[in-house]
């Protein structure tokens, strides 16, 4: 394999494992700053309670997301250094003011958060927890920022030979920026609801500390359904957008080769073969892809054979359709477990009306159990639509990915590389999982050490008791 | 005045050298877990002493990296692409350590903990060790051609200088973290940390000597700035001297700041012995990388330049803060997290 391909494998795999983690950080970090606002300001423990124990899931996790995002700030160095070199000048800035604004604000509270329930006043730690929950969406923002301008370059110049930043405002207002942070910042806090809601139907199934895991689950549905409304509308923005800047990345996502015609019917699915630009055995929706695209129910969206004439003309010969099944079937997948979350968040929410959730339907727990899958499928799904689409290009009309790599790092190099990542993710991701399992099976009235008073450290008995 | 390219060099200075002296003591309590600590609880109490700490102080490399990146996007590509396989190793240590302060106490199992323990050891041991050997090798001069593109082969990176610096850094930490601990600790694990610091000091004189006058042969920043570099050598031996001094009486506090000072002056003087460059050549001085053909334009410095000194003394402020909410010495005693 070639240095490229290699490149890319590093990268996808690497973003990909550490993207599982960063939605989950920011949306428990907002629970949890929720569930302790609701201590502080009602003396309840229950509520502590429950802020320490969805905190000791928010620890492991975030760690694994902290030291996996090493990597993602070195690697573009490492192995993208012409790409680096291209856009540094405007992609830097907002890397820099990430790590900046946001790194350190999340491990400086994060470390108070840890280590101050017992050393700082009930308001101080509670302001922790919040600046954590700011710190991780500032992140947010600064490096959708960066992407951003990957998948819609604004706010620049191109001067000897290199995009150089003119307009800093435009690179924050950029239209792209303004549609994608809503969307992702609002699944990551489907995501982080989502793993509660799991979780508490799991315990509230088993019967296990039912009163805890029922307050946990509303709690964590009411933000779940809330943000899982605001995605879709949020992704119905983002389509539109995509339509006027990025027009081949919709036509790839939907599998058009030619113009649809005005109005234009969504596929729902379809075999596509790529070789002869053809599909087959499509199911169409009539008119749903123009209100899609413009939201109305009329206009055509052009197909990627006008679009590859029209880029040819514009960049020169070259191919310029992007691997169109994975970016059809991504964007699928997305929006079919985008809609079940929106399914599940809206019984829950009848449930709760109706006053049932006293004695759940056990169906429906198991369906709640299996949904905290959901928001991984759609993210990782939406990320791959959303980076496979934008190829060949790195950044959309300037660069190509095959000009971005490092000339001088070898692929034995790259492969040594993408082997030791990923073996040392793979034992991650295991062992998380297992820690996981071990914290909810223990439940909240087991905490292994308590944070009031001393005891002996040889004693691992000694502790339990603190909270029951 | 100076001019935003060199403001530049110097926050990414500021940034090392703020790393090398707060991470430099969490690398060095991490390697006293497996030198220091006679049983886990010692290890416990080394862990939490820095636990609210060490994520935050990684955070400095981070932003380094960041304002490379920014400001010197020339330096920051051919930096992390020439020096690939170091990184690979210096980051997948970082990962090991990172991960696991957050996994070693959550099993009460020996092997589950001897494995962390081992991950916090080389995890503590390999980063500082390989950073210096990429400093060190910067100031010694790299294959870096007309494409500003490094192609370095083993001995370009792994030599007798650069494994020194290696070395000299790695042991710098290593007493830094020792001064750290007396600072945190009561007892038996403090008196044990001063004198073990006490006893490194004349192998770290050593190397610290060994270093500069290897530096004096083998690299031409004596040439260049040879006044300035004179006066940080003889600041470093007098704070050297000093830490040794504080040490023996007792002033923990004071050590520390001086073992922190060596430091703050080793990284100072690769920096100074590299201004204006930033990287260098050895095919030809005309390749050398600088602050001003590595840089970005005027107007992303000047945004920069504003950003962060708008936000500087915000971050600063909060992270003295947190330093003063834990200031009390970890006690055995109480609750220990890991």
């Amino acid at each position: 394999m070639d240095t490229v391909m290699l490149s890319r494998i590093q990268f996808a795999s690497t973003t990909i494992f550490h993207y599982f983690f960063v939605p989950v950080s920011i949306g428990l970090a907002l629970l949890i700053a929720i569930m302790e606002t609701m201590y502080v300001r009602k003396g309840n423990e229950e509520y502590k309670r429950m802020a320490q124990f969805w905190g000791k899931l928010f620890l492991i996790n975030f760690a694994v997301g902290v030291v996996t995002g090493i990597l993602q700030e070195f690697q573009f160095g490492m192995n993208w250094s012409d790409y680096s070199r291209f856009v540094g000048d405007v992609f830097g800035a907002p890397l820099a003011i990430e790590a900046l604004l946001a790194f350190f604000l999340e491990s400086t509270f994060i470390g108070l958060w840890i280590f101050g329930w017992d050393k700082v006043s009930k308001k101080i730690h509670l302001l922790a927890i919040w600046m954590v929950a700011l710190g991780t969406t500032l992140s947010a923002f600064w490096i959708l920022t960066a992407n951003s301008f990957m998948q819609h370059p604004v706010g620049f110049a191109m001067n000897n030979g290199r995009a150089e930043m003119n307009d800093f405002l435009a690179l924050i207002t950029n239209g792209q920026l303004l549609v994608e942070l809503p969307h992702t910042l609002l699944a990551a806090y489907a995501t982080g609801a989502f793993l509660v809601t799991g979780i508490s139907a799991y315990k509230m199934l088993k019967k296990q500390d039912v009163p805890f895991f029922r307050r946990s689950f509303e709690i964590a549905a009411i933000v779940g359904i809330v943000s899982s409304v605001g995605v879709a509308v949020a992704g119905h923005a983002q389509a539109q957008y995509l339509v006027e800047t990025q027009p081949m990345k919709m036509a790839a996502s939907e599998g058009l080769w030619e113009d649809s015609g005005d109005p234009g019917a969504w596929t729902v699915t379809a075999f596509i073969d790529p070789v002869n630009k053809v599909n087959s055995g499509e199911i169409k929706i009539p008119y749903l892809l123009s209100f899609l695209s413009y939201s109305e129910f009329s206009g055509s969206v052009k197909g990627m054979n006008t679009l590859q004439a029209e880029y040819e003309q514009q960049y020169g010969p070259g191919n310029y359709i992007p691997p169109v099944r994975t970016t059809f079937w991504s964007f699928r997948i997305m929006v079919v477990a985008g809609s079940l979350m929106v399914v599940l968040g809206l019984y829950a929410m009848y449930l709760m009306w109706r006053k049932k959730m006293e004695r759940p339907n056990t169906w429906f727990m198991r369906f709640m159990f299996w949904g905290l899958l959901l928001p991984p499928i759609a993210n990782t799904a939406g990320w791959i639509m959303t980076e496979i689409g934008r190829q060949p290009w790195t950044v959309f009309g300037l660069m190509t990915t095959e000009d971005s790599v490092s000339p001088n790092v070898s692929a034995g190099s790259i492969l040594f590389s993408v082997i030791t990542f990923n073996a040392i993710y793979a034992i991650l991701g295991i062992v998380l999982i297992g820690l996981f399992v071990k914290v909810i099976k223990k439940g909240p009235y087991h905490m292994d050490h308590d944070h009031g008073e001393s005891h002996d450290p040889y004693s691992k008995e000694g502790t339990t008791h603190a909270f029951s | 005045m100076l001019s935003l390219n060199e403001l530049w060099f110097v926050l990414i200075a500021v940034l090392f050298i703020g790393f090398f002296f707060l991470e430099g003591f969490d690398f060095g309590v991490g390697m006293e877990t497996q030198i220091l600590a006679k049983n886990d609880t010692e290890r416990r109490v080394l862990i939490n002493s820095i636990g609210p700490f060490w994520d935050a102080n990684e955070v400095w490399l981070l932003t380094g990296a960041g304002a490379m990146f920014a400001a010197f996007p020339n330096w920051y590509a051919t930096l992390f692409s020439g020096f690939y396989i170091p990184f690979v190793f210096a980051l997948l240590a970082l990962i090991a350590r990172g991960v696991a302060f957050e996994f070693r106490g959550k099993r009460d199992s020996l092997a589950w903990k001897r494995t962390w323990d081992a991950c916090i050891f080389f995890g503590s041991f390999l980063p500082p060790f390989l950073l210096a050997v990429v400093f060190a090798s910067f100031i010694k001069g790299l294959p870096i051609d007309g494409d500003m593109q490094m192609y370095a082969g083993f001995f370009d990176i792994v030599n007798g200088y650069t494994v020194v610096a290696g070395l000299t850094v790695v042991m710098l930490c290593l007493v830094h973290g020792l001064m750290f601990t007396t600072l945190r600790t009561v007892g038996d694990l403090q008196v044990r940390a001063r004198k073990l610091a006490q006893k490194l000091l004349l192998p770290l004189a050593a190397l610290l000597l060994a270093f500069v006058i290897m530096t004096y042969f083998m690299t031409d920043v004596f040439e260049q700035r040879g006044a300035l570099l004179m006066v940080l050598v003889v600041l470093g031996i007098a704070a050297y001297v000093l830490s040794g001094y504080f040490m023996s009486i007792k002033k923990d506090g004071w050590a520390f700041g001086m073992t922190g000072a060596v430091m703050a002056l080793s990284v100072l003087s690769v920096f100074v012995g590299l201004f204006p460059r930033v990287m260098i050549s050895s095919i030809d001085s005309a390749f050398n990388l600088t602050i001003t053909n590595a840089a970005s334009g005027h107007y992303s410095l000047k945004v920069m330049t504003i950003v962060a000194l708008s936000l500087l003394p915000f971050v600063l402020g909060y992270q003295i803060w947190s330093y003063f909410i834990f200031h009390k010495r970890v006690h055995e005693k109480e609750h220990l997290e890991y």
